[in-house]
């Protein structure tokens, strides 16, 4: 089928055996950080629109009934605004814990990493980008839960744009998180198990008010990222916030986005040359 | 262009475990030599578990030898795997990736992880799936695709933006014979244009036959013959082929085909024998007059294939596909 005659190639090129000592060809472009990241952030989010809108229901809905659940137990204070800013959270780690987990645990065990191994895109963009489309993600569901649990226990609303610093914090650190435990997990079953308790544990930790937790249980709750943008979140429900705390709140969130991130990147690599 | 020196990859034995009976230690590739010039299709042939796919991971970078060395345009990719990235574009066999996307995000996305500015992608995206056909389906997303137009849309990703060596691992299974001339236009219209290489890995003797410009043989990760098909055929050129196919059963009544059958390799109503062709002229005369022609169904007499050769060499054809 092939209708290209050997000989009618450029440089003549099957004439001879090459010698090794011609000097070594031109690589092609490297893909440069930023306009990778977009592309794969891009491409992730509509991956995320086509496939994922059912379970953001799912992590809406989970989150809303656990606030209406709550409200039976919660007589308003300093416990509202804990489950309420915890129910939020909740959506964060429920689409950039545990599906990010999910995925990039399925993606390694079915060799659907090779991709972009085989592509000169630096291992931060791919990680970075498929971080960031899941977070972004989860802003629709975590705006909703907020407002719904700010009506329902009669919070106010006036500080909820603080949202928009907690939700990139916080998917930072717990969507890194997620990708670190799918890349490192050695199967992707394992993957799933170790998402889903991510996100128990941001569900027990994060939403049960933490005044009525025995004392290991609260260091464990201190050991939870997700905790800190609960707690910034929570903060600002108060009638006069104590902006310097929840700042130092946010900061936390920051410095284990980073650091998750982090090791993520290094999962990648790890993962995609065995 | 391509040199691959003595590479081996053992994989290690598992132990069993509750449920799941343990492997031995398996040798994937055994010191497997290649020469890949410029601008040839060069084919990789072998059954499932021949060590083909274990071999174009390691010379993609994609996996570390345990010994041996690979070498693409005078770079050496065993120690500097990042670098296969930037002279290959590769088809896997898994289009995890890019299932979710649409085709032609998929094909943008691609040719801007390989270095592509926004505008050139999207040129070559378009020109892309213009070349093989996949306009119309552009908008829609790979996995509500039947299998041979995923494959396409993914080969359509490997193809933005230009390199040269393209490796290509069973690049047409399931797809139908337009498709299947498209990809190979496609492939020679860059042979043509930028003296692209290509490495193909094929266990389908037919397309091997007639795409292939040279063809190493693989046998239980060790490169059993390594030639043009026609000098591979030229080892089996005393021999012709003769299929039999029976009614019902073959008439064992009839001396001759009594005789015939502990030399054929009988599947079903089919026998296939390979002979010197006197003896074939002598089969053929048999089986068409008197009684033994009354059981035949059909029968063909055909020049070796690369499935004789493999047989010959004493590979096991179980496995390589005729279609």
């Amino acid at each position: 089928m092939s209708v290209v005659p050997a000989e009618a190639l450029p440089d003549n090129a099957l004439a001879a055996e090459e010698t090794a000592e011609r000097p070594a060809a031109e690589l092609g472009p490297r893909a440069r950080l930023w306009p990778s990241l977009v592309a794969v952030y891009r491409a992730q989010l509509s991956r995320a629109r086509v496939a994922r809108i059912p379970l953001l229901f799912v992590a809406t809905f989970q989150s809303i009934g656990i606030m209406v659940l709550m409200r039976g137990v919660v007589d308003g204070g300093g416990e509202a605004r804990a489950v309420v800013a915890g129910s939020a959270v909740l959506v964060v780690a429920f689409v950039a814990l545990n599906l990010l987990a999910q995925y990039f645990g399925q993606l390694r065990a079915n060799g659907g990493l090779d991709h972009y191994a085989t592509l000169p895109v630096p291992p931060a963009a791919v990680v970075l980008g498929a971080a960031g489309a899941y977070a972004s993600f989860t802003v629709p569901g975590t705006v909703v839960t907020a407002v719904f649990g700010c009506v329902l226990f009669g919070l106010p609303l006036a500080h909820l744009w603080v949202l928009a610093a907690v939700i990139p914090l916080a998917g930072a650190a717990l969507a890194g998180l997620g990708a670190a435990l799918g890349l490192l997990a050695p199967r992707p079953e394992l993957a799933t198990l170790l998402g889903q308790l991510g996100m128990s544990a941001a569900l027990l930790l994060g939403v049960l008010p933490a005044d009525r937790m025995p004392e290991a249980v609260r260091f464990a709750r201190d050991l939870l990222p997700s905790t800190y943008g609960v707690e910034a979140l929570a903060r600002t429900f108060g009638a006069r916030p104590d902006w310097a705390v929840v700042l130092g709140d946010l900061a936390v969130c920051g410095c284990v986005g980073v650091v998750s991130l982090a090791v993520a990147t290094w999962a990648y690599r790890r993962a995609a040359v065995r | 262009m391509c040199a691959v020196r003595g590479l081996t990859k053992t994989y290690p034995a598992v132990r069993a475990r509750r449920g799941a009976p343990g492997t031995p230690e398996v040798r994937a590739t055994d010191d497997v030599r290649l020469d890949i010039r410029r601008g040839e299709i060069f084919g990789l042939l072998g059954p499932n578990g021949a060590g083909k796919s274990t071999l174009v991971r390691q010379i993609t970078g994609l996996m570390r030898p345990d010994r041996g060395s690979v070498e693409i345009l005078g770079h050496d990719i065993t120690r500097h795997p990042e670098r296969a990235a930037r002279i290959l574009a590769y088809l896997g066999q898994e289009s995890s990736a890019l299932d979710e996307l649409t085709v032609s995000l998929a094909a943008e996305t691609t040719g801007r992880l390989r270095g592509l500015d926004a505008r050139r992608a999207r040129a070559e995206r378009d020109a892309v799936l213009d070349e093989l056909g996949l306009a119309p389906l552009a908008g829609r997303p790979l996995r509500k695709l039947s299998g041979g137009q995923r494959r396409l849309a993914c080969l359509a990703a490997a193809l933005v933006g230009e390199r040269p060596l393209l490796v290509l691992d069973e690049p047409t299974t399931g797809m139908d014979p337009v498709a299947r001339r498209a990809v190979w236009s496609a492939v020679d219209r860059r042979r043509a244009e930028h003296g692209t290489t290509v490495l193909l890995v094929t266990h389908n003797v037919i397309e091997a036959e007639t795409v292939l410009d040279r063809v190493a043989v693989l046998d239980r990760g060790r490169v059993i013959a390594c030639d043009s098909p026609s000098g591979l055929k030229e080892r089996v050129a005393g021999e012709v082929r003769v299929d039999l196919v029976w009614r019902e059963a073959a008439p064992l009544h009839v001396p001759e085909v009594a005789a015939l059958r502990e030399r054929a390799v009988e599947s079903g109503r089919r026998w296939t024998l390979r002979l010197a062709p006197e003896e074939a002229r002598a089969v053929v005369a048999t089986v068409t007059g008197g009684a033994a022609f009354a059981a035949l169904d059909d029968f063909t007499l055909a020049t070796p294939s690369l499935e004789d050769v493999y047989l010959a060499l004493g590979g096991d054809t179980q496995g390589l596909v005729k279609a």
